[in-house]
């Protein structure tokens, strides 16, 4: 970061670090929990849950846009997707 | 192959691959520093040249427009292969829309989750057609947009029945909106080629004010048509897959 531009909004640098790095972590034990879970429906709960934190760590990485995207189609049309074909296919046996 | 030489090849691989990758990691540029030219470039002239402080929508609309017209119909055609591959055969037949395996593990909705996707609709309407008309101005646009409008349609469907959903968006309409969406971006590229400009250039008023909602020329307009292709693909999709359910193959399982 060669330009550092101040603003109202501005959080300061260590504090932004923090975050970074909090946000990292959890996004990397997110993925570990999604691949972990065997039950399937669970499987999507927590996979929606993971595209929700990934949505956070974009934000914090300064691409709002990205942020958008991860959360329409990571949070709520993937699960949406994979739950409607879980609950279409399974039988009685569960 | 015997279990130790399989192990020793996959050691002998996964050594490999670390390697590779740490020489790779050790190129990469520092945390933050972007040494591309490009990313200085746009942001000085971006706003002026475009008057769109959606600088992400200018970039994705305007000055890689062309890319974008490609990922748009990678959409499109995902959407048009998904109907062709669930399409009724000649050997199904459509089972009434009433559930049949009244047996099978399936909850009633409740009171609860209908209130809530009923409460939401209205809003999630609301907050997808902003999102896809003020690409301009900040951070959206027609993909975000189109995705939240395409999920107002399935609350619709988990708050009532797939015949609400059917009712709600009839198959030939999603269909001629899809189209009207992805051609519509392609159209507006030939619309400036008519004009005698090249293929996706800005050729509307850029309007007076940067950052209004009427400014910013093509990008509002493309962006606009995204949203509409995204939002039918998106709902065609699910339709799709949950016609899948209703169909039975005569003489199979």
């Amino acid at each position: 970061m060669s330009v550092a531009v101040v603003t109202p909004y501005t959080v300061p640098v260590g504090l932004m670090d923090t975050l970074q790095v909090t946000l990292l972590v959890l996004v990397a034990a997110g993925a570990t929990a999604v691949v972990l879970i065997r039950r399937r429906v669970r499987q999507v709960l927590v996979l929606s849950v993971y595209g929700i934190m990934l949505a956070v760590l974009f934000l914090a990485f300064q691409a709002p846009d990205v942020t958008l995207s991860e959360l329409t189609v990571g949070a709520v049309a993937l699960p949406i997707v994979l739950l409607l074909a879980i609950s279409k296919t399974r039988k009685k046996e569960e | 192959m015997k279990p130790a030489h399989r192990r020793w090849l996959f050691l002998a691989g996964a050594a490999g691959l670390a390697a590779f990758y740490l020489w790779g990691l050790s190129g990469l540029p520092g945390f933050g520093n972007y040494p591309g030219p490009y990313g200085p470039a746009i942001l000085r002239i971006a706003v002026a040249q475009t008057h769109a402080t959606g600088v992400v929508s200018a970039v994705n609309f305007e000055y890689r427009g062309f890319d974008t017209v490609g990922e748009e119909f990678i959409l499109f055609t995902a959407a048009v292969g998904m109907a062709i591959v669930l399409r009724t055969l000649r050997r199904e037949r459509e089972r009434s829309p009433v559930d049949e395996a009244k047996d099978r593990d399936a909850p009633p909705t409740s009171e609860a989750v209908r209130t809530v996707a009923l409460l939401f609709t209205g809003p999630v309407v609301v907050v997808g057609w902003w999102l896809a008309s003020h690409a301009q101005t900040n951070p959206s646009g027609g993909f975000q947009g189109g995705v939240v409008l395409a999920t107002a349609f399935i609350l619709i469907y988990l708050a009532g029945e797939f015949l609400t959903f059917r009712g709600f968006s009839p198959a030939h309409i999603t269909d001629a909106v899809e189209a009207i969406g992805a051609g519509g971006f392609a159209a507006i590229g030939l619309a400036a080629v008519c004009l005698g400009l090249p293929y996706l250039y800005n050729f509307l008023p850029l309007g007076e004010t940067p950052g209004a909602v009427s400014s910013s020329g093509t990008i509002a307009l493309i962006s606009f048509f995204v949203g509409l292709e995204v939002a039918a693909a998106f709902i065609l999709i699910i339709s799709e897959m949950l016609e899948q359910t209703l169909l039975i193959r005569s003489g199979g399982d």
